[in-house]
């Protein structure tokens, strides 16, 4: 009897985390760690923060500018991203949306979680370029509104709040930015057969086999992410570093261990954003490699791959289709994935892979 | 160069990255010798599936453990391949695994695996890369390569054809196999050849298939191991390296430190895990986990042996995985896995 009673208490203590009653369709629970749980006080402080553009050096600049929900939480078109006074990094700024699902965050998963991740952009000189979170922690003391949103969240006073309550808060926020039940959804999980046109249909299938997408974005039996949160080379933008691998990756290795910033770093150097995932693990088998992006939404959020290089989703496709190569004459590099070859897909193929991708728009983002 | 030198040294060898092959620093006794260390690459299996056509990802692990051995810093002073570059031994296939190791800039030393040898009894691979059997000297140390591949007469001489017999070796649990042995005529060999060595030369020996017995099911085996190891006796420092066993192993017999080395192209299960039959897995090793089979570098990865006192200790890291160090203990007089024993994922024990 006593058992039964414990347990009960855990459930109860684990259903006070969860907000959401359900995630929406072809989207599993979102994960919600122990030490931060998600409550409306949090969520609406952290939209006011992710708003906010008074914490960048120019004033002008807030994570919205860059994750803009009217272009499915990125700056679409722009190849790479665009930070106070134009300056530009060398990453496609990936969508928030769904981004709760990930198990690392950035390009190159140089953060484990959406709370160490919704700090690194404000003290990178070419995102928000303040010197440090000190301006930040300054202005939500003084600002009464704010002074308001992290008592109701956090219960602390003014003098109290700290950069992890701002962390919190925007990774909370993040957290509700959580998108299924799309054309694809209804199709897979819905149990509707009409919710995706033919020519999706055939999509899905080349998606499932004969193009070897699923390999890496991933789907299940219940629900579908759209990738395995692992890190892949293949071959976007390494022909900038091939010849200098050696060199450039020895020197980047020496300057991690005399404490170089990593995020700066790779955002500010364009060979250097190209080592992507080795810059974190400084593991050779990382080289050149970044991290797959879900596909929700990816009609929306042109243009594509880690530098942005990519126009549409048939230039992916052909990417693709060439082992990991713009043209066929393109040379194919030493650290390219080896799940990354020739498709042999027709031109019909990747037509209905396009129409399949389309297909993965969540209904808010049309 | 001072010991303290020298694990700094490796401290940053291990930074360098995880890769699908060895570095070995050897360097032995105080001053006598000189330090230096060489590289480890085996068993790629190049196949064949038509034409110029190969499978992708074997090729790929073997063009980028030749790239990362290309990275290497300090320079390995030279690389040994410890066999099965090929899958079905051949003439494309050894030639297109040929052409990826060419991009290697280092001297390379090659072994004989069974997917080399069964096709044409190695007559390919011999007119490309030189004798079956050799030894070298390097700074101080005597290595020794052995083909520990070749079975009885009656066996390699009963098939119709070249195909049928390389494709009944090439099966891991085929009974139709034959077990490995190195043989009498190599045993005569390598008597003769260490007669002039001292005894306190460090040895180096260096095969295919493990030279003690594990499962002869799979041929995780060589036949006259005890003799070899009787040969090997006398000796004061003696360290076994082989591949064929796509997995971390490693055991002490005597005076001998026997390591394997991991493949490039895919991982083997442990026989104990996979097998309904006993094997002979030697006791001290610690089985890896396999928590990803679908994972296409799980279980392949990057070793850093260190041969410092004579006696072996493996530093392993491994993609997505914990990494490990095998650290030979003086007085127990053995290879340790002194934190995974404690602290490890359990090995997938079903199939």
């Amino acid at each position: 009897m006593k058992k039964v009673t414990l347990s009960l208490g855990i459930l109860a203590v684990g259903l006070l985390h969860v907000v959401h009653a359900a995630p929406p369709l072809g989207l599993p629970p979102v994960p919600i760690p122990q030490n931060n749980p998600l409550t409306p006080a949090k969520v609406a402080l952290g939209d006011k923060l992710f708003h906010d553009t008074r914490f960048s050096a120019t004033g002008k600049v807030s994570c919205a500018t860059c994750h803009d929900k009217a272009k499915a939480f990125t700056d679409s078109p722009l190849k790479v991203s665009e930070g106070i006074n134009k300056l530009t990094g060398t990453r496609n700024a990936p969508t928030v949306i769904n981004a709760a699902y990930m198990h690392s965050m950035f390009w190159d998963g140089r953060e484990p979680d959406l709370e160490g991740q919704s700090a690194g952009p404000f003290i990178n000189p070419v995102e928000m370029g303040l010197a440090d979170h000190q301006p930040i922690i300054n202005i939500v003391r003084r600002d009464a509104q704010y002074k308001k949103l992290f008592k109701k969240a956090f219960n602390k006073n003014a003098k109290e709040i700290q950069m992890v309550h701002v962390k919190q808060a925007i990774a909370s926020f993040e957290r509700t930015i959580i998108s299924g039940n799309s054309p694809f959804d209804q199709y897979q999980y819905g149990n509707n057969q009409r919710a995706m046109s033919d020519a999706a249909v055939r999509g899905f299938k080349v998606f499932k086999e004969q193009g070897r997408c699923v390999s890496c974005h991933t789907i299940s039996q219940t629900h579908a992410l759209f990738s395995d949160s692992r890190f892949h080379n293949l071959g976007v933008g390494f022909v900038r570093i091939n010849n200098d691998v050696r060199e450039l990756s020895n020197a980047f290795v020496r300057a991690k261990n005399s404490a170089t910033e990593v995020d700066k770093e790779v955002l500010t150097n364009k060979n250097t954003s190209e080592l992507g995932r080795f810059a974190v693990s400084t593991q050779w088998r990382d080289m050149g490699s970044f991290k797959t992006p879900t596909l929700r939404n990816v009609a929306k959020t042109a243009p594509y791959m880690h530098d942005g290089s990519l126009e549409s989703l048939l230039d992916v496709v052909k990417f693709y289709n060439n082992g990991g190569r713009v043209t066929e004459d393109d040379p194919t590099f030493d650290f390219q994935s080896g799940g990354i070859r020739p498709l042999n897909l027709s031109d019909e193929q990747m037509d209905d892979l396009v129409v399949f991708m389309e297909a993965l728009t969540s209904p808010e983002y049309k | 160069m001072k010991r303290r030198n020298f694990l700094k040294g490796a401290g940053a060898l291990m930074a360098g990255g995880v890769l699908p092959i060895s570095l070995i620093e050897v360097a032995f006794g105080k001053s006598s010798h000189e330090n230096f260390t060489f590289a480890y690459i085996s068993d790629s299996h190049i196949q064949q599936i038509k034409g110029n056509k190969f499978v992708r990802n074997f090729d790929r692990g073997l063009i980028q453990a030749v790239a990362e051995c290309n990275m290497m810093d300090p320079k390995p002073d030279f690389v040994i391949y410890g066999g099965d570059l090929a899958q079905l031994g051949s003439k494309p296939e050894i030639d297109h695994g040929l052409d990826i190791m060419s991009a290697c800039k280092h001297k390379i030393h090659y072994v004989m695996g069974e997917h080399d040898y069964y096709l044409d009894l190695g007559e390919y691979w011999e007119s490309q890369l030189g004798p079956q059997w050799y030894s070298f000297d390097h700074k101080g140390v005597h290595f020794v390569v052995l083909n520990s591949i070749i079975v009885d007469e009656k066996w390699t001489n009963k098939w119709s054809s070249g195909e049928e017999r390389m494709g009944v070796m090439a099966g891991l649990d085929n009974p139709l196999g034959s077990p490995f042995m190195v043989g009498a005529a190599q045993r005569a060999w390598l008597k003769k050849d260490l007669s002039k060595v001292s005894k306190d030369t460090p040895l180096v020996v260096l095969s295919h298939s493990p030279l003690q017995k594990i499962y002869k099911g799979w041929n995780f085996w060589t036949d006259d191991a005890e003799q070899i190891q009787a040969i090997l006796k006398p000796f004061k420092k003696v360290n076994v390296f082989y591949g064929h066993v796509h997995q971390i192993q490693y055991n002490q017999i005597g005076n001998i430190s026997f390591h394997s080395v991991m493949a490039t192209a895919w991982p083997w299960p442990y026989p104990s895990t996979y097998s309904q039959a006993s094997s002979h897995l030697p006791k001290l090793t610690v089985e890896m986990n396999r928590a990803d089979p679908f994972f296409e570098r799980d279980a392949t990865g990057w070793q850093f042996i260190d041969v410092w006192s004579g006696n072996t200790s493996m530093h392993l890291q491994l993609p997505e995985n914990n990494t490990r160090t095998l650290a030979y203990n003086k007085k127990r007089k053995r290879p340790e896995d002194t934190q995974y024993q404690s602290n490890r994922i359990p090995p997938q024990k079903h199939y």
